[in-house]
């Protein structure tokens, strides 16, 4: 494997052959790029992320961050990394030139960074929850709030974190309760930063919530005004936002205090921390957009933070599959299973069946996992670059209904490729002489936050589709037809087209007869089945289309070409029919599980 | 004064580099291309020169297929003023140091860095021919440099350990290993880059006749690494270098 953590063929097929990225030069915004820069800046992130992300991997895990006389510290080597990270101009890369960054597209920014999530998700998280935090910023912050707290962050001297979950709001967070007063008694009191608020509150599981990597730390902090009455709205409607240093102005500490680290199963180098604000009377926090639009304005943050946990899923899926088949090359074991004579040398078990079969599994996921994540990301940019706004609107409601299956397909499978890998690996992937169970205790978290399984498939199923009676859902339509148009003109891919075409099928008729039943209550009772089986039919789709790209290229390389193919056709074949039970049960509103009295348990 | 710093294209150092099954070379096909290690430390070095203000320009020299331009480009990103491509396919040591010299002449170069040896022939021949052609003094394998007055210092790494020299300008260096550590090209500089001045000229152009002298006759795999075995006693150890491997 050398020292990549992704094949640079694969990195090149997918952008250029497949996505046509290049294409966004040509518009305006992106007229300062060129592939030739793309290439620079993702050869610069491939060897930045194994010279200086991949070689502290096992020791972050093996030193976890430490927290005393309520400070917390992490290794050199994460401080060291993100330094080189930020000296590359990597914080910058996606934000416009205005803002002290580089413009370029996001989509090419995501293929940066998955080679960072690859050799190191932990050390990779920093840049990523920054990135978000800032993008928020420059969005809906007044100039004297882009300038005080982005930049800082966009140019990777501060990092931010996103400050949602409490012990008892995590997935409902409707329920929060820390508490914002506003400062001096008068809600319109002005500091030149903004609205100035006290808040006070518990925020658990706060990822980057504290360190010594940066002096400052940006939060954006969920809060809640109380009303006249003292009392805290209720729902999400009452939620505001709001930007809380760990540093004032005047250098002094503002009052957040860390009350505890949690000690996490992997993802190790992230401090996670649970913080109270205001204990000595109020953190100084100031108010980022209007009252009552908190998560509203959060939602920004986190369609691309659900982006990019897909994407972390999907690298440390892609860094599975490569390190096992390496092994599997040169693990010799066993004859085949036809062999007479027992004095015959073992054999490379790649050449077995079985692990054949489990390699070829990752591929089909792992890779299947990153072309939705690269292509989800290039309909962010071209959202930006659309000619109208029919256009543009057609794109986002494309994006809406594809973010939860990016966020959780590759959460859910790409676990499911770290799980292969280990047993390729026999009785060694048990043992932290290798990497793979440090791969897949990184990627164990992928499914529970940013929402987790459930909370995406009940999102998916209700909020994009049913809500709007498949309308988003109808968008996805044309482009399903047009690449099984595509396939069915080619002989090989003939075959393929016809099952995906009927996959789609059920998915509409399944949705149809939710829509018709109208029983939100119940429709929604195998929603993360729902999910499951509606992401193998996007990712189908997406190995289809790529299938239909490369067959046609007669100068690629046979034994990548045959490699895609073969991908293409074990998803289709052996993965897609899986989702036939699991469409039945959805459209049959099939309560055995959803009705089962909790004393029975 | 200006530098000129040549950098040449080679197969990635990360690539498990295979031989052709008729042995004729290595296969270059879909392997990835970077530029050589010791040519990036040269280019640093004088991109550090300059930033010391010591020198006025520095340029960025490929002789190869079109692709090196990108290599160039990866030259100008770390900091190198302008490139020039010498469009010469498989050109051998003698005639990179050829069509150097006439480009030294024609830019009026006062000092040349060169990687101490390229890692996909490992010649190690290239610096020490320009010098001998332009007549200049040579400092190769050097841990250090710094630049005087008319006159530059280098130390040198030498088997029984540090030599230092002082040359008169103009002059030549080749770099090793410890020289320094090549730093990352930035996103911005990357950006730069694309607009820095890079002209292309032929072996022609320059007067030079670049026609391979050497054939190759054969290129194989090196031997395969055999088992280990286990020793009993440092005394067999000994005896097994000496005797069985004949290193010590
Ligand atoms: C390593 C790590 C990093 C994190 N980083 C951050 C961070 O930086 N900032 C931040 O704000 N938060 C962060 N979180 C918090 C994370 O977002 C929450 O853990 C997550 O939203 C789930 O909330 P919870 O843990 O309270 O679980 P709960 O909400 O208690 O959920 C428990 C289970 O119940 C299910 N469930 C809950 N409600 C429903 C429902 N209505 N319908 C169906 N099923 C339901 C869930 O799907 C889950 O399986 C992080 C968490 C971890 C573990
Ligand atoms: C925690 C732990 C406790 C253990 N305890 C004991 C113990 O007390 N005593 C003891 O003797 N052993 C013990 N073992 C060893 C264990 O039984 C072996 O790890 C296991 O049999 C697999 O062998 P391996 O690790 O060499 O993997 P390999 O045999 O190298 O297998 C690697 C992969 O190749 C596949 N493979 C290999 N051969 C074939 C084939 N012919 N056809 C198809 N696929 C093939 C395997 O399915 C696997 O996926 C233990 C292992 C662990 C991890």
């Amino acid at each position: 494997m050398g020292s990549a953590f992704l094949d640079p063929r694969d990195v090149q097929f997918w952008l250029y052959d497949w996505l046509g990225v290049d294409a966004l030069t040509g518009h305006p915004v992106y007229a300062d790029h060129s592939r030739e820069t793309f290439d620079a800046i993702l050869e610069l992130s491939a060897r930045l992320a194994s010279d200086k992300f991949a070689t502290h991997y096992k020791k972050a895990d093996r030193v976890e961050p430490a927290l005393q006389d309520g400070i917390v510290t992490v290794i050199p080597e994460i401080k060291q990394a993100l330094a080189d990270y930020a000296e590359a101009g990597l914080f910058a890369a996606s934000f416009d030139p205005e803002h002290g960054g580089l413009g370029l597209p996001h989509v090419i920014d995501t293929a940066s960074m998955a080679h960072f999530m690859a050799a190191n998700i932990a050390t990779a998280a920093y840049p990523m929850l920054t990135a978000a935090n800032a993008r928020v910023l420059v969005k809906f912050g007044t100039a004297a709030q882009i300038e005080t707290f982005a930049l800082p962050e966009i140019a990777g001297t501060t990092l931010g974190t996103m400050c949602l979950s409490e012990p008892q709001a995590g997935s409902s967070l409707a329920d929060v309760m820390t508490r914002a007063m506003p400062d001096s008694g008068d809600a319109h009191f002005d500091d030149e930063l903004g609205p100035r608020y006290r808040v006070t509150g518990n925020k658990m599981w706060i990822s980057g919530g504290d360190h010594d990597i940066t002096g400052n730390i940006i939060h954006l902090v969920l809060a809640k005004i109380p009303g006249d009455d003292g009392k805290l709205p209720p729902g999400t409607g009452g939620i505001t936002l709001f930007i809380v240093p760990k540093m004032l102005a005047d250098g002094t500490r503002n009052d957040i205090s860390v009350a505890g680290l949690n000690h996490k199963m992997g993802y190790r180098g992230t401090t996670n921390c649970l913080l109270n604000f205001g204990e000595g009377g109020g953190a100084i926090g100031y108010r980022l957009g209007a009252p009552g639009q908190g998560l509203a304005i959060m939602f920004h943050m986190m369609n691309e933070a659900r982006i990019f946990v897909g994407l972390g899923a999907a690298a440390l899926a892609i860094r599975g599959y490569r390190q096992s088949l390496d092994y599997a090359r040169e693990r010799l074991q066993g004859r085949p299973a036809a062999a007479k004579d027992p004095a015959s040398p073992q054999r490379p078990i790649i050449e077995h069946a079985d692990v054949k079969r489990m390699l070829l599994a990752q591929k089909a996921y792992a890779e299947g996992a990153v072309s939705l994540i690269l292509y989800s990301a290039h309909l962010m940019d071209r959202e930006r670059v659309a000619g109208d706004e029919i256009e543009r609107a057609r794109i986002a409601s494309l994006l809406g209904l594809l973010t939860p299956v990016a966020k959780s397909w590759p959460s859910e499978f790409g676990l499911a490729a770290n799980d292969f890998a280990i047993q390729i690996h026999g009785g060694y992937g048990y043992t932290r002489d290798f990497d793979v169970e440090q791969i897949y205790r990184d990627n164990r978290i992928n499914p529970i936050h940013e929402g987790t399984h459930g909370i995406q498939g009940i999102d998916l199923l209700g909020r994009k589709i049913l809500r709007d009676k498949g309308a988003s859902l109808a968008g996805l339509g044309p482009e399903i037809a047009e690449t099984v148009s595509k396939a069915s003109a080619i002989e090989d891919l003939r075959g393929l087209a016809t099952r995906l075409n009927l996959a789609w099928a059920q998915v509409n008729a399944v949705v149809e007869t939710l829509i018709t039943l109208n029983d939100p209550g119940r429709a929604l009772d195998n929603a993360s089945g729902f999910l499951s089986a509606f992401g193998h039919v996007v990712v189908a789709w997406l190995w289809l289309d790529q299938a239909t790209t490369i067959h046609g290229d007669a100068e690629i390389n046979r034994a990548f070409r045959e490699g895609k193919l073969r991908a293409c056709r074990y998803f289709i074949e052996v993965e897609l029919p899986k989702i036939e039970p699991q469409l039945g049960i959805v459209a049959a509103l099939n309560d055995v599980a959803a009705t089962m009295p909790e004393e029975a348990f | 004064m200006r530098v000129l710093v040549p950098v040449k294209r080679v197969i990635d150092y990360n690539v498990k580099i295979r031989v052709k099954p008729d042995g004729s070379g290595v296969d270059m096909a879909n392997v990835k291309m970077s530029m050589n290690p010791f040519d990036e430390i040269a280019i640093e070095e004088a991109v550090r020169l300059k930033e010391k203000g010591q020198i006025t320009e520095v340029i960025a020299v490929s002789v190869g297929p079109a692709q090196a331009q990108e290599t160039i480009r990866t030259a100008l990103a770390i900091g190198a003023d302008r490139g020039i491509l010498v469009t010469q396919e498989g050109a051998e040591p003698l005639a990179v140091a050829k069509l150097l010299k006439a480009l030294v002449e024609k830019e009026g170069a006062e000092l040349v860095i060169l990687g101490k040896q390229a890692i996909d022939d490992d010649s190690n021949q290239t610096g020490q021919m320009l010098a001998a052609l332009l007549g200049w003094g040579q400092a190769t394998f050097a841990s250090k440099v710094e630049l005087g007055d008319g006159k530059i210092t280098v130390t040198r790494e030498v088997d029984g350990g540090l030599e230092t020299d002082e040359l008169k300008l103009p002059a030549i260096v080749t770099t090793d290993l410890r020289l320094n550590e090549p730093r990352y090209a930035s996103l911005p500089n990357i950006m730069k880059a694309k607009k820095k001045q890079l002209d292309t000229v032929s072996a022609a152009d320059l007067g030079v006749d670049a026609t391979p002298r050497l054939k190759t006759l054969k290129v194989v795999e090196p031997p395969k690494r055999g088992a280990g075995v286990k020793v009993a006693s440092v005394q067999e150890l000994v005896d097994k270098l000496k005797n069985e491997a004949k290193v010590i």
